[in-house]
């Protein structure tokens, strides 16, 4: 879909005050019906540090939405973004269970009302699970960080995490798609149409964006550049995370940069094996919390802790201080929703969290006691 | 002379009582703070290993309170850490901060070369000085280690967050003002029985996770991002293969004293390493083994970043990883290790160590 039509639907969209996706990037596989009344869906919420993505799943596991937005350093804005975008065409009755992960995952929850709050790992080997039956090996490549996840039988066997290293990463190869002014749509196109994909060095992200000028000014073609650049992060990914691993079929690949035919191919190059990319690859921990918060809330006798649509147009801060009170100074983290403080973490003893609790008691207690005299 | 020493967890109030005995004026660094490693970081070569570097930081802080020797222990074998003292003497130097080192090395044959070096310390003290004075040390150390052994298993249990370790912290501060073995003793005993009388959830029947690794990492908790303390609040039950008495007697004593040695964790090591590496190389891969053999669910090897007999070990986890069937976790940190994504590492674990041990209970059935 070209941009214009885009926005022509957007627009037919406001004037029939019918909006459907709101979805800034991605459009493929949404519905375009207004839900039935009845139907009960389970909100996944992925706040990581490059993107926020909000899923909504139905009860059969169907992605009814996905919304993929830019976090941008505002990680509160961008969750009531998303909230307030679903407030439009979902009632608070239809939400059956919430769930959140991401860097942001507490965060997310405190303002939700979340049923679980899980970690990245474990909510992505939940959604490849049940996208694609069998999984074995999960390859995640994500903006900020990178994860290999294998599973047996089901169940999460081993896995590895990439925080550090910059040339395993979307940003990096985001970063050299600008840099050779190409858009990232078509960066993986252009490898696929390499007949000699060059040794790029990958195992720094300094040395392999002067290698990759290096063979520039050599006069290689740009496609076989791309191809060995994808060939490069794979090699990276595969050093960083892989070892000692045997990876095994089927193999999904996910995250944003799935969407990369080069870096597919480059996979399948390296691993000798189909790699399969599923369609909602990008918002997969979304998707793995809405999952979740199925099964929280079936174990919960089917009560969600939804706070609510109306969450979006709250005032919601967060604020944050050094605790004094002892040597550890720890970061103390504190969300205030409409002057009234919700949350409370980082402290290592538990004495700022557990405060709030007797705050909410002490509240509860005047509460019943108004409740009383009136 | 005023004395001061590294911190690495407990060690602060063990060796403050030795040199107090042995009526030195002692000025322990500070608590680790954020400041300690910034310090550290700013003036040691920056591929140096995270013990170094809050080394340095401890040692300018005590400076800055007027410490002027530093004693610490030195190393043997193909570790890094065996060098330190020397290096650590160098940055100081260049720093213009004149502070005094006295190296306690492993004896090479005999423990009366141990108590010689610390003679240097102590001038006319009678032996019988320098005896009383390291018995009480480390009947404290030994009281300290029971209570972490303890909070760990317990953590996981309470019911009210935060109550073990405000226990744990009480009873550590009893034991640091206690001056006689008995007292010593009193007060362990107390903070035990406080701890057991906790309200705590009796029924649960958690996760275990033995925890293997390089000793400074493993002994302290700010370096590895008080990793035993999250883990109990993810409902984990927390063993370590290291303790600082067991330490203290291998290293320093030579074994001579009756507590359990490390020999048994070698020996399993063998199959798979048979001579050491230095460091704790041989005793994590040891020590993995000997948690699966006593049917812990998993286990976590912590070293630091680039940390040399760690990563031997690491190597050859995989292969342990398979023979016993027991998930291992390495991490490594150093000051540029986030706390989100180690939070993350840990709850993937624990989460996957869960599901595979409702599976097995459910194979069981
Ligand atoms: S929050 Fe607690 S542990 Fe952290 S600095 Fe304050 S008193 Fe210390």
């Amino acid at each position: 879909m070209t941009r214009k039509q885009k926005n022509q639907q957007q627009h037919t969209q406001r004037q029939n005050d019918q909006p459907q996706n709101t979805h800034p990037i991605n459009n493929q596989g949404l519905n375009t019906q207004r839900p039935s009344a009845g139907e009960r869906y389970y909100l996944g919420v992925d706040v990581g540090s490059v993107s926020t993505n909000l899923v909504l799943l139905s009860e059969n596991g169907e992605v009814r939405e996905a919304h993929y937005l830019r976090t941008q350093g505002r990680p509160l804005e961008m969750i009531q973004k998303g909230l307030a975008d679903l407030a439009r065409r979902y009632a608070d009755e239809q939400i059956g269970g919430v769930g959140t992960t991401g860097s942001a995952r507490s965060l997310a929850s405190v303002v939700l009302g979340a049923d679980v709050v899980k970690n990245e790992i474990t909510a992505h080997a939940v959604a490849a699970g049940q996208l694609v039956p069998g999984v074995r090996t999960i390859l995640e490549i994500g903006g900020q960080d990178s994860k290999l996840i294998l599973l047996r039988d089901g169940v999460v066997s081993d896995f590895a995490m990439n925080t550090v290293c910059a040339a395993g990463t979307g940003s990096f190869l985001d970063q050299q798609a600008s840099r050779l002014q190409l858009p990232i749509e078509e960066f993986g196109g252009l490898a696929e149409q390499a007949d000699h994909p060059v040794r790029i060095a990958g195992r720094c992200s300094v040395f392999a964006e002067s290698d990759m000028i290096h063979k520039q000014q050599m006069g290689h073609a740009l496609p076989d550049i791309i191809a060995g650049l994808c060939e490069a992060l794979v090699r990276n990914f595969l050093n960083n995370l892989g070892k000692g691993k045997t990876l095994e079929a089927p193999i999904v690949f996910q995250g944003g940069v799935a969407a990369n035919a080069g870096m597919k191919r480059a996979f399948e190059k390296a691993l000798d094996h189909p790699v399969v990319v599923p369609e909602h690859h990008k918002v997969m921990g979304a998707v793995g919390a809405a999952l979740l918060a199925r099964e929280a809330v079936q174990r919960a006798s089917g009560l969600t802790r939804f706070k609510g649509f109306a969450m979006a147009s709250e005032d919601v801060r967060a604020g944050s201080w050094e605790c004094g009170d002892c040597p550890n100074l720890c970061e103390v983290i504190e969300i205030v929703e409409s002057e009234r403080p919700i949350a409370r973490w980082g402290d290592r003893c538990g004495k700022w969290e557990n405060s709030l609790s007797v705050i909410q008691t002490e509240r509860a207690a005047e509460a019943a006691a108004e409740l009383q005299q009136g | 002379m005023k004395v001061t020493f590294p911190h690495m967890g407990n060690m602060d109030i063990v060796v403050k009582a030795l040199l107090e005995e042995l009526d030195l004026e002692v000025i322990p660094p500070p608590p680790i703070t954020k400041r300690t490693l910034s310090l550290g970081v700013r003036y040691a070569p920056e591929s140096a290993c995270l013990p170094l570097k809050i080394n340095i930081g401890n040692f300018i802080e005590a400076a800055e309170r007027g410490a002027d020797t530093v004693v610490m222990a030195g190393g043997i074998g193909p570790c890094r850490f065996g060098y330190y003292n020397q290096v650590q003497r160098e940055i100081l130097v260049d720093m213009g901060i004149d502070l005094r080192m006295v190296v306690l090395e492993p004896p090479d044959n005999h423990i009366g070369e141990l108590l010689n070096r610390i003679k240097v310390l102590t001038g006319a003290h009678s032996w019988w000085r320098v005896i009383k004075a390291i018995r009480i040390a480390y009947v404290k150390c030994q009281a300290l280690d029971d209570l972490e052994r303890q909070a760990s298993r317990l953590r996981c249990r309470e019911l009210n967050r935060g109550d073990v370790d405000r226990l744990y912290q009480s009873g550590r501060d009893a034991i640091d003002a206690a001056s006689s073995v008995k007292e010593i003793r009193q007060c362990r005993d107390d903070a035990l029985t406080r701890m057991a009388a906790l309200p705590l959830d009796h029924a649960l029947r958690p996760v275990r996770i033995g925890i293997v690794g390089e000793i400074f990492t493993v002994l302290e908790p700010y370096s590895n991002g008080f990793m035993e303390k999250s883990l109990g609040r993810l409902g984990v039950e927390v063993s370590r293969s290291l303790y600082l008495s067991e330490w203290v007697n291998e290293h320093l004593f030579k074994g001579i004293l009756p507590v359990k040695g490390h020999h048994r964790t070698r020996k399993l090591a063998a199959p798979y390493l048979s001579c050491a590496v230095g460091g704790h190389g041989q005793e994590s891969v040891g020590g993995a083994i000997e948690y699966a053999q006593e049917g812990f669910d998993g286990v976590i090897q912590v070293g630091p970043l680039t940390c040399m007999p760690e990563i031997v070990a690491q190597s050859i986890l995989p292969q342990v990883e398979k023979d016993y069937d027991i998930p291992i976790l390495t991490i490594y940190v150093d000051e540029q290790t986030g706390d989100a994504g180690l939070m993350t590492r840990l709850e993937a674990f624990v989460d996957m160590l869960e599901r595979r041990k409702q599976r097995k209970e459910q194979a069981a059935r």
